[in-house]
């Protein structure tokens, strides 16, 4: 064994990602299956003159990390299932105000309380569409233990980057799974700070519609003196009711994640050359689903998996190729079909897309998916 | 406005969107009377609202300003002043954005006795949304939503702060402005949670379904009803029915959120070496 090599569990190698990525302020609320981040990150975070609190209610976090990221640092929140529909109001925000964060989400059972130690797979539309009103977001879903490092880097990236809130979309089988890893040093590790403002602050357009359509974040403090508002404003920050403004606002706000969207799409394709059967899955599932090709293919069945990374936004254009190359795809996921519905939009004209759906507690395994593929042969 | 005054507000946002006769001129005048007066560093200060009526104060103020979501004000309030307890943050509010839907943020951050200053413009109503009543509406009075009289009991505020653990805690009006500014300059000194109520009036929303007459009369009712607390002590109990109290109420500094968290930063670090 490498003297690096850890047996640790997901929601650690995630809270190491966070810190590895520069996050120095969390604030959460104890909820299972996500509780071990905050724990971690009360640990580790003053020891690094980092902030750890621990607020009143869900809400109360997700608003608390979007002040300290007005400061100019680095922050996450992580939830569960109730926790993470009570932080929709303040995700929204983020959205508009554009403040950059992260938010761990462990998905378990629901709805409601659902089953707080089950694993699911039933927030994806809520990662999407969780927050009332139009907005883009982006969600990353890791499947490993070191793939929780990782992508909680690239979220943290990510999220300074662009200026947005990030999801991060584990499930309850990979936050609590123990593997093997080795992780990274800190000089192998790329970390991006967001854009502050050169110009004098009389200057100052937190809002600015300039070229590269993420506008310059100053630090509170710094003398700029700039107002963030919930309501519509202008490229100043000020509120604004014309519809010219909100037009054009709104507009750069979308073009920006169309702008960038061959960085953030992300995805990793096994055995799909030559395949004639594909599988599209993510998560935990995608474990189960790799396992079915390596069984399929001993059977001299060519099946292959499609695994999106990043799946919002979704990796569209990548998997309508795969699609007019392929005879059947399958969709397993552990909810009654909610990336199948992205996968149905997207390949239904190109070939037949099926589920394989499962809401019992219980993930899915390799064996239900090589049936299923029998099935639709 | 005189020069020192105007350099801390956004003047080309003025004149403000309240309704004629509204105290919350008075009272946001007022902070920035205090701030004028106090030393703090413009640059490193930070004003914090809610939603509502007050909350669209930050909005003429020229300082780095955060109009947050409703109830949400203390919570991001909190993330701001953790994050950098360099900085001087204020915290403008009203009732229904204080008392109801962000009522456990206000006795959590009360609680953590965290460096804000809060001011809580009172007018007891819901204002913006068009008079509904909230929970300092007091017991009996007609709102919106209270057609035959608000059938609940409202909040003491100062008493509530004090027993969730707020270290000072004040009452100013809009008609005793000098006080008020005496209030919010202590509360400023003050490290740890301060919260200072500042009663305002609405004539709109509620004097005119209350035929509580027009604004210089509700300002006299202010006048009138409020008592100060050095005066209140020498009167009867008897005297004290139906008036309010205005002055310093409580003042107990004990430690510090963000600074008892600077110690624990220290201690850790000097642990390791």
């Amino acid at each position: 064994m490498s003297p690096k090599a850890r047996l640790i569990q997901g929601n650690r190698a995630c809270a190491e990602g966070a810190i590895a990525a520069g996050v120095r302020f969390f604030a959460g609320y104890p909820i299972t299956p996500s509780t071990e981040i905050a724990e971690i990150m009360s640990e580790e975070l003053p020891k690094l003159s980092g902030k750890f609190i621990q607020m009143e209610d869900e809400i109360a976090s997700m608003s608390c990390i979007i002040g300290a990221s007005l400061t100019g640092k680095k922050v996450l929140t992580a939830s569960s299932g109730p926790g993470i529909s009570l932080k929709q109001e303040a995700i929204g925000y983020a959205c508009m105000t554009e403040t950059p964060c992260v938010i761990v989400n462990v998905q378990r059972l629901g709805p409601s309380t659902g089953g707080p130690t089950s694993s699911a797979q039933g927030d994806i539309m809520q990662a999407r569409w969780g927050t009332h009103g139009d907005h883009p977001i982006i969600a990353l879903c890791p499947s490993s233990v070191y793939e929780c490092f990782t992508l909680t880097i690239t979220a943290v990236n990510f999220a300074e980057k662009y200026r947005t809130p990030v999801y991060v979309m584990l499930d309850e089988i990979v936050g609590h799974m123990r593997e093997k890893v080795v992780l990274p040093d800190a000089d192998e590790i790329e970390v991006i700070d967001r854009k502050r403002p050169t110009c004098p602050p009389e200057e100052y357009k937190p809002y600015q519609i300039g070229e590269s359509l993420i506008p310059a974040m100053a630090d509170y403090g710094t003398g700029y003196k700039w107002h963030v508002t919930g309501l519509f404003h202008d490229e100043t920050g000020f509120p604004s009711g014309n519809p010219q403004v909100i037009d054009a606002q709104f507009k750069r706000l979308m073009a920006k994640f169309k702008k960038y969207e061959d960085e953030i799409l992300l995805w990793e394709e096994t055995e799909t050359k030559d395949a004639e059967i594909l599988l599209v899955a993510y998560g935990s599932t995608a474990r189960s689903a790799l396992e079915a090709v390596n069984i399929l293919r001993t059977e001299g069945i060519k099946a292959g998996l499609f695994r999106p990374i990043t799946i919002w936004p979704f990796p569209e254009k990548v998997l309508k190729t795969l699609a007019g190359k392929v005879k059947k795809i399958i969709v397993p996921e552990m909810n009654y079909g909610q990336l199948f519905l992205e996968v149905e939009r997207v390949c239904k004209d190109k070939t037949q897309v099926s589920g394989l759906f499962k809401v019992d507690s219980l993930p899915i395994a390799p064996d239900e998916i090589t049936a299923k593929v029998r099935e639709v042969l | 406005m005189r020069p020192e005054l105007q350099k801390l507000f956004r003047m080309e946002k003025l004149p403000h969107i309240w309704c004629p006769g509204c105290g919350h001129g008075i009272i946001t005048r007022a902070i920035g009377e205090a701030i004028a007066e106090s030393d703090i560093n413009l640059d490193k200060t930070v004003i914090v609202s809610g939603i509502g009526c007050s909350s669209r104060a930050p909005g003429y103020m020229n300082f780095d300003t955060l109009h947050t979501l409703h109830g949400r004000a203390l919570a991001f309030a909190t993330g701001v002043k953790l994050a950098n307890p360099e900085l001087n943050v204020f915290v403008i509010t009203g009732d229904g954005d204080a008392t109801a839907i962000g009522g456990n943020h206000f006795i959590h951050a009360a609680r953590r006795n965290i460096d804000l200053n809060v001011i809580l413009f009172n007018n007891n109503i819901y204002g913006m949304t068009g008079g509904q009543y909230s929970p300092l509406t007091p017991t009996g009075k007609m709102a919106s939503t209270s057609p035959y009289g608000n059938p609940e009991n409202n909040f003491d505020i100062p008493a509530l702060a004090i027993a969730a653990g707020a270290s000072y805690v004040a009452r100013g009006t809009a008609f005793h402005d000098k006080l008020l500014i005496e209030c919010i300059k202590e509360g400023i000194k003050n490290k740890g949670f301060s919260l200072i109520e500042a009663m305002s009036m609405c004539p709109t929303s509620y004097g005119r379904r209350n035929k509580m007459g027009n604004a210089a009369d509700m300002l006299n009712d202010l006048k009138r009803i409020a008592v100060n607390i050095n005066v209140a002590k020498k009167l009867p109990p008897e005297k004290l029915e139906g008036k309010f109290l205005i002055g310093k109420l409580h003042h107990k500094p004990y430690p510090e959120f963000t600074q008892e968290y600077d110690k624990l930063i220290l201690k850790l670090q000097k642990g390791a070496e």
